[in-house]
């Protein structure tokens, strides 16, 4: 029975123009301010992958120089995971959230606003150090490795602007976290019990708890990094008695459960979208739910698999792979209750779920050669190459923003009212999905041969698949493009979308007329 | 529900989320004191021990066994010095203490301060390797040009594991800012001198 939310300011005559964006508390805007703020920072972030396969298009130096280069490789790692795939999903859980669980907004309008414009500040000091330094490609941004691995980013000496970003990027997504967690716990429509929610809903409310728990780390690290840079202490710093080894522990700590923040949203997407084409209930519900908090919880315990080559002793070793190697059980049966789902389902194939079948199909790939190196004796060899390179853009690549691309175009009917040209959507798909085959899959070639990461020449062995790679690597980009055109010409016009969209889509948003309302939900539905 | 109920459960859920998020802010910081004893239990880190020498000289020698101790030295780029170990290598009997020298030379017109930081590899064997005089307890001050052979006296503890026949100790030495002060020498009779095979110039290359 609840006809407003807490702070509700709702005024029925917005402010309009600029001003509207800027003082929005309304959960639809909000996410449609993330998802273009995450669509801005995949294209720059693009950019400048594009600059790191035109160096690496052929060996020899001829682009750019070495430091631009390790510029280009961090810049990237941080623009795509901080500015892109997890701005992409909090903005996804803002629009879909509150609509998925009969609530009128989140539960904490105001917060939610600061949350998202922390953000463009933190990507501008992020990205201004790239614009000193006199001439064109004399930027002095960091170029020390997203990982940004003590002491070597203690020899940056414009620390200052990277950690003050990670400390906003990190304050937005706490803040983010806490309201999405607030408004699960408290905003349910009647009736709807926790082991009732859609799955999405589900993934996002353990990927919250993962944020909570493991940014503020990432803060602490980055402010030991200040400490050490500014200050004179020696955390990392060996010659006054610093560990640099203990700087790879605390931010593994961080890093690996800031991987699955970066996938169980995506599981929850995938989890939603086949069974509306499938055309039959999700197979498995408690089991996903259950496989998603056992995937979190394993997420705290194996961070050390990604420093096998530190000198651990082989306890060590063996602890953190078997604890990795674990992790492939709860994933396991949520790869194969997708399959149990299309199981003689009544499958159909319009976009979205073409971008599902081939997350979860190129995603269990990714997951493969992840678990090759899990094992400890044999990713000595895999450490630091192209095979790790190859891996985590087959999770992250075809498996987050697959993710979020299929989520845009399974719910753009709804939030814009027009239905997707089917044609261009499936061109947009065999386009994106041929090329990121054609840019990392010889990349698993070339680092099994010994190509490592992070370095601008080669040697000319490697030459002919990183040519292959950098053509499948400018396909895509092009690709991402036109994805920008199909999103304006869906946005502008197109058939008149139902209130259902498609046939097989149960769920509260499918309740609610396309497009959806500037507010939804004021009653509150009943859920039986 | 009602809104003012709806408000003061949101500001409790806000106000734990909130907490637990300074508190794993605060387990970041812990990590470095819960990482460094968890070092010191198992000896994970490679950081080498310190005894003194009267204890050193009391223990037992095991004549039955030899263990080899390999000497690495690493110069950080910003200080200006050549530093060799005078020996490569060398084969001691746990117990027995053992003197072995590393040569240094300021290559600068500057007076230069400098550290050394050990680290033993394997790491679970650091909890063995004693020293009782090093050039790393303090700072080196090293004059313009000046030569300096510096000391290390070290012992294999006889209660390292069977397993372990070689350790390699490696030294990286940093520039320091700061003001140092050398540890005078004390000549005990009953140190074992490591076999020093150098030419005229112990800082010549050695193969």
């Amino acid at each position: 029975m609840s006809t407003a939310t807490t702070h509700d300011d709702h005024h029925h005559g917005a402010p309009s123009g600029i001003m509207r964006w800027i003082t929005t508390t309304n959960h639809k805007d909000i996410g449609t301010l993330y998802l273009w703020f995450a669509f801005i920072n995949l294209l720059i972030g693009g950019a400048m992958a594009m600059v790191i396969r035109a160096e690496l298009f052929q060996p020899g130096m001829q682009v750019v120089d070495p430091n631009f280069f390790n510029m280009m490789t961090t810049m990237h790692g941080l623009i795509m995971i901080f500015g892109a795939v997890m701005p992409g999903f909090v903005g996804l859980a803002n629009w879909q959230i509150p609509m998925m669980i009969g609530a009128p907004d989140m539960a904490l309008p105001r917060m939610n606003n600061w949350s998202f414009w922390i953000l463009p500040f933190a990507a501008i000091m992020l990205i201004a150090p790239m614009f000193t330094g006199g001439a064109f490609l004399d930027g002095q941004g960091p170029a020390f490795g997203w990982t940004m691995y003590a002491p070597l980013s203690l020899q940056y000496d414009k620390l200052s602007f990277f950690i003050f970003a990670v400390h906003m990027l990190g304050f937005s997504s706490i803040m983010g976290a806490i309201n999405i967690i607030a408004t699960i716990l408290n905003m349910r429509a009647p009736g709807m019990t926790l082991m009732k929610m859609p799955l999405f809903v589900w993934t996002w409310f353990i990927t919250a708890f993962l944020l909570i728990a493991v940014m503020p780390v990432l803060a602490g690290a980055v402010t030991m990094l200040l400490t050490d840079k500014y200050f004179g202490t020696s955390f990392f710093a060996a010659a006054g008695g610093g560990d640099p080894v203990m700087f790879q522990h605390v931010f593994w700590f961080f890093g690996h459960p800031e991987v699955y923040i970066m996938i169980l949203p995506a599981f929850g997407v995938v989890s939603q979208i086949i069974p509306t084409f499938a055309r039959k209930p999700l197979f498995g519900y408690s089991s996903m739910v259950y496989a998603t908090a056992s995937i979190a919880f394993l997420s705290f315990i194996v961070w050390a698999h990604h420093m096998f080559t530190v000198g651990m002793p082989v306890a060590g070793e063996l602890y953190f792979m078997y604890a990795t190697v674990m992790i492939a059980v709860p994933t396991a049966v949520k790869v194969f209750n997708w399959m149990a789902t299309m199981w003689r389902g009544s499958m159909t194939f319009e976009t979205p779920m073409l971008w599902a079948i081939a997350f979860v199909f190129l995603f269990s790939l990714g997951g493969f050669t992840g678990l090759m190196m899990g094992i400890a004796p044999a990713d000595m060899q895999y450490h630091d190459t192209y095979f790790i390179v190859a891996h985590f853009h087959y999770v992250l690549v075809t498996g987050a923003v697959f993710s979020i691309i299929a989520a845009v175009y399974y719910w753009l009917p709804k939030w814009t009212g027009h239905m997707v040209n089917e044609t261009h959507g499936k061109i947009h798909f065999w386009w994106s999905t041929i090329s990121v085959n054609v840019l990392f899959f010889p990349q698993h070639f070339i680092g099994l041969a010994g190509m490592p990461r992070r370095i601008p020449d080669y040697s000319v062995q490697f030459a002919d698949w990183n040519m292959v790679s950098s053509i499948g690597g400018f396909a895509f980009g092009l690709a991402q493009v036109y994805f920008l055109f199909v999103l304006i010409k869906t946005i502008k016009g197109g058939e008149k979308a139902t209130d259902q969209v498609w046939e097989g889509a149960e769920g509260l948003e499918w309740t609610i007329p396309s497009p959806a309302p500037y507010h939804t939900f004021e009653t509150a539905p009943t859920v039986k | 529900m009602e809104s003012k109920e709806l408000a003061s459960r949101n500001r409790k859920l806000v106000g734990r989320l909130g907490i637990a998020a300074v508190v794993m802010f605060g387990f970041g910081f812990a990590m470095v004191p819960l990482y460094n004893v968890f070092c010191d239990i198992t000896g994970l880190n490679g950081k080498t021990g310190r005894i003194e020498a009267e204890a050193a000289l009391g223990q037992a020698v095991d004549m039955e066994r030899e263990v080899t101790v390999e000497f690495v030295v690493s110069v950080n780029s910003d200080l200006p010095w050549e530093i060799k170990p005078m020996v490569r290598q060398i084969k001691v009997h746990p117990g027995a203490v053992t003197e072995v020298k590393y040569a240094a030379r300021n290559i600068t017109g500057n007076t230069v301060i400098g550290q050394a930081v050990p680290s033993l590899v394997p790491g679970l064997a650091s909890k063995y390797f004693n020293k009782t005089e090093c050039f790393c307890f303090t700072q080196q001050t090293l004059a313009a040009g000046e030569y300096k052979e510096m000391p290390l006296r070290f012992v294999v503890d006889p209660a390292l594991p069977k397993d372990v026949s070689s350790v390699a100790l490696s030294y990286t030495f940093y520039r320091m800012e700061g003001g140092g002060e050398t540890q005078p020498g004390n000549g005990l009779e009953k140190i074992t001198l490591g076999q020093v095979s150098m030419g005229s110039d112990p800082l010549e290359p050695v193969l």
